[in-house]
């Protein structure tokens, strides 16, 4: 067991740090620390052409195999990159879903022709996409959507209709992947399928959902037999379910390091404060901060243990389970911490009508951080159940 | 960058496993529980013959196995988690750290032989107040030309009233704060120390309290520099922090599994408790508990690593140690206060093991800085230097 990089590692290290020092500046001055969560919807034109700019230096799609366009980059070098990344302050990466989602997916469970149109354009940063799973009565219970697939032999095209909600970034998206059912007689799991559906039809309708914030980076999205080509499901009809499930699988370690390093900024921000304006001196808030910090640091041991365990298959130990009920919840401490360290000062805008200020923002999205993804108790429920074999909940 | 154990780690890990569950079971823990000495001399000896645990991390040169601290945390979270009553800690992880830290290399000739032969021994620096920085250091000393005259007492030192060898912190008598701290190494049995037993809310380690009166040193005992030797005490005090959030990480770990065990079996209203969510909801927590206090207990193992291969620094091993200690120390609390109420009743009687555990969590919480001690130290680091704007 050891913690130190490579040499190579370290070279790799300053390949990626020397390209960022580089390139992350003239016009994309304006984008350094924007974009994370509770501001994604901000700089979104700018962010795209980094996105691109970040291609043509070949950081795109990292971890993707060579054939896919990819550099087939090791854990030590991905977990490496997003470090960097979130070091020299990149934004949020607006290709984030594409790349860490969908591509997987697609290179798993896609087919030949998939791979070929969807695959290219993610890597160049030129499409981007959203996640099309919750609905107004799927929301924990996920299985139990409701928008419907129907197939039409004449055109081959399937007729998706229903509505979707909580769509994070839908405005900003070219496509959106939905989970939809095949077969209406079907419940639960059983009889869904899996879309690769082009927003921007007159099927698709997008209604900005505004959040406590002020700001809207949800949606509702009413699907009017929005049109999708028989090309563009992934696996069978039946299949969605396994397909939803192996996406999901996918949001694991790698990409959360770079999210780490941008809470570690957060709790920079908040010591640099907590030592401007004296609150450093109060016993309560030393313990905090020191609680904060030592709750950050295990949350990187976690995500190198989880990676360095990660089954040559992809698969992960029941380890891992713990990983996003433990970040929620540290993360939305950090919230309230940012503001007791404000003290007065943090119910005073920058200014009208809803100007929040970083980690003002932050405290109140941070609210969001334990309920999507599967929220806290249904962590819980997971752990308990799949990590600890204990008896499963009792179904209605 | 690989952070897992190898497979010989796990060979290590899982010998120990076993071995525990053979001879640190509970009734065995529950024998030695009340006696004096607070061990089974015999399971000790079979411990350094059969095992030899003691001479994991020590270098072969001096009679050890030459292994890692990697090692020495893999073995400690199976002790921590069998309760296994021993000398072990004291003598391994406070002393033979110390006369690795800070010894000669006459004094790591002659005395880490003989814990390697299974000789037992410990480190003492505390006193009344309970302060366990090396500026808390209270006994003095007196320089009397070639020699020191030592004075004061000693609290809460494991196997204080037992151990073979005893290394000793004092202070010239002058001194304040850091300054004028010195350790030296001693048979036990030189005139001048007297001691006795503090028997202990947790029985499954030993606290014992040295009296020094008039103890005379010559120079060859003296370990480190004289009058200097606070930066090595606190290392050897960060180590040995690590080596006990090891055993709390063991500790926690067991709190969880014999709480599933417990209320695997339990029914109430016609179904087994564990049905309950808000009984799975605890153990979940529990086991978010137990797995980053693991992730900190192995990176925290990695640095005593650097620290001995001088690849990480004092402050490293310093940080390392407070963040890995307070987290273990709260994480084994917690799953101890979880693990006796969702044991109900009989978590309360003296039959079940939980008990033992809750105890032991308390007493490793306290011993070498609660974790409030350790944030603050931490608090320290992060906030008490200037902001460069
Ligand atoms: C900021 C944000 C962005 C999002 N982005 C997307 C997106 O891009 N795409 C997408 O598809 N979805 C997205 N979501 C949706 C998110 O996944 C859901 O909100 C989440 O799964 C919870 O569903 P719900 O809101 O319907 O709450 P509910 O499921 O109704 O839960 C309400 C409460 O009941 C509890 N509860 C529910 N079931 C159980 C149970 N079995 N046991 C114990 N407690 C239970 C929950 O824990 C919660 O506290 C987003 C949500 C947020 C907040």
């Amino acid at each position: 067991m050891k913690l130190d990089f490579s040499p190579k590692d370290e070279l790799f290290r300053q390949e990626i740090a020397s390209w960022l020092a580089s390139n992350l500046c003239g016009e994309f001055d304006v984008i350094r620390g924007r974009g994370g969560p509770g501001d994604q919807h901000m700089f979104i034109d700018e962010r795209k052409a980094w996105e691109q700019k970040l291609y043509q230096g070949g950081w795109t799609c990292i971890g993707w195999p060579p054939e896919y366009g990819g550099r087939d980059a090791s854990i030590e070098e991905q977990v490496i990159f997003n470090e960097e990344y979130a070091r020299a302050q990149g934004p949020g990466r607006a290709g984030h879903i594409g790349e860490t989602l969908v591509g997987p997916t697609l290179i798993a469970f896609g087919n030949q022709d998939q791979k070929d149109r969807y695959l290219p354009e993610i890597l160049r940063g030129e499409a981007f996409w959203c996640q099309g799973y919750s609905e107004p009565g799927a929301g924990s219970d996920l299985a139990n959507v409701k928008t419907g697939a129907q197939f039409d032999d004449a055109t081959q095209q399937w007729f998706i209709s229903g509505q979707k909600v909580w769509t994070s970034l839908a405005r900003e998206s070219d496509y959106c992947f939905v989970i939809a059912r095949t077969d209406a007689k079907s419940v639960g799991h059983h009889g869904l399928g899996f879309f690769l559906v082009p927003i921007d039809q007159t099927g698709v309708t997008i209604r900005p959902i505004e959040q406590l914030t002020g700001t809207s980076e949800f949606n509702e999205v009413f699907f009017d037999d929005a049109q999708c080509s028989v090309e563009d499901i992934v696996g069978e009809p039946g299949d969605g379910w396994k397909v939803a499930m192996g996406l999901l699988g996918f949001e694991r370690g790698i990409s959360t390091l770079g999210q780490q390093m941008l809470f570690q900024n957060e709790l920079d921000e908040i010591i640099t404060l907590a030592k401007t304006n004296g609150s450093a001196k109060n016993p309560q808030i030393r313990q905090r901060i020191a609680e904060a910090h030592i709750g950050l640091r295990i949350m990187r041991f976690n995500s190198m243990r989880v990676l360095s365990s990660e089954g040559a298959d992809g698969s992960l130990q029941k380890e891992s389970m713990i990983y996003k009920l433990y970040w929620s919840s540290w993360h939305r401490n950090l919230g309230k911490l940012a503001m007791d360290v404000m003290g007065a000062e943090s119910e005073v805008l920058k200014g009208g009508p809803y100007q929040l200020n970083r980690l003002q923002s932050m405290y109140l999205f941070s609210r969001a951080d334990t309920i999507y993804g599967g929220t806290n108790q249904i962590q819980r429920n997971l752990i308990a159940e799949r990590a600890l074999g204990m008896p499963r909940e009792p179904r209605g | 960058m690989d952070f897992k154990f190898t497979d010989e780690q796990i060979m290590i890990r899982d010998t120990a496993d076993a071995f525990l569950a053979e001879t640190s079971t509970s009734a065995a823990v529950r024998q030695v529980m009340d006696s004096e000495l607070g061990y089974d001399p015999q399971l000790w000896r079979r411990i350094c013959d059969e095992m030899y645990w003691q001479g994991i991390h020590i270098p072969e040169a001096y009679g050890g196995l030459g292994l890692g601290y990697v090692e020495l945390t893999a073995t400690l979270e199976q002790m921590g988690r069998y309760l296994c009553c021993s000398p072990f800690y004291a003598s391994v992880c406070l002393a033979a750290n110390a006369l690795l830290v800070a010894g000669t290399e006459l004094q790591k000739l002659t005395y880490l032989p003989q814990i390697t032969e299974g000789k037992t021994a410990t480190l003492a620096h505390t006193s009344e107040a309970g302060d366990w920085s090396s500026s808390g250091v209270k006994v003095t000393y007196q320089k009397q030309g070639d020699s020191y005259c030592l004075n004061g007492t000693y609290r809460f030192v494991p196997d204080g009233h037992s151990a073979d060898i005893l290394m000793l912190a004092a202070r010239d008598q002058d001194s304040h704060g850091l300054e004028g701290i010195s350790l030296f190494v001693v048979p036990a049995n030189t005139p001048g120390i007297s001691r006795e037993w503090l028997p202990t809310m947790d029985q499954t380690r030993r606290q014992g309290q040295l009296q020094i009166n008039n103890l005379i040193l010559h120079e060859g005992t003296v370990m480190g520099s004289a009058g200097e030797a606070w930066p090595q005490l606190e290392q050897i005090l960060d180590l040995g922090r690590i080596a006990v959030a090891a055993e709390q990480l063991g500790g926690s770990q067991q709190c969880l599994d014999s709480t599933l065990a417990y209320i695997s079996e339990r029914v109430q209203f016609g179904r087994s408790i564990a049905s309950y969510q808000s009984v799975k909801h605890k153990c979940a927590d529990m086991m978010v508990k137990v797995e980053a206090a693991r992730s900190a207990v192995y990176y925290a193992a990695c640095v005593g690593d650097q620290f001995f291969n001088q690849t990480a620094g004092a402050s490293e091993l310093a940080e390392a140690a407070s963040i890995t200690k307070a987290y273990s120390s709260d994480s084994f609390f917690h799953n101890a206060g979880v693990g006796i109420q969702l044991h109900g009743g009989v978590g309360i009687t003296a039959e079940y093991d939980i008990q033992l555990y809750f105890k032991r969590a308390k007493s490793t919480e306290t011993f070498l800085g609660a974790s409030d001690y350790h944030r603050e130290r931490l608090a320290i680091l992060l906030l008490d230097t200037q902001v460069t704007l």
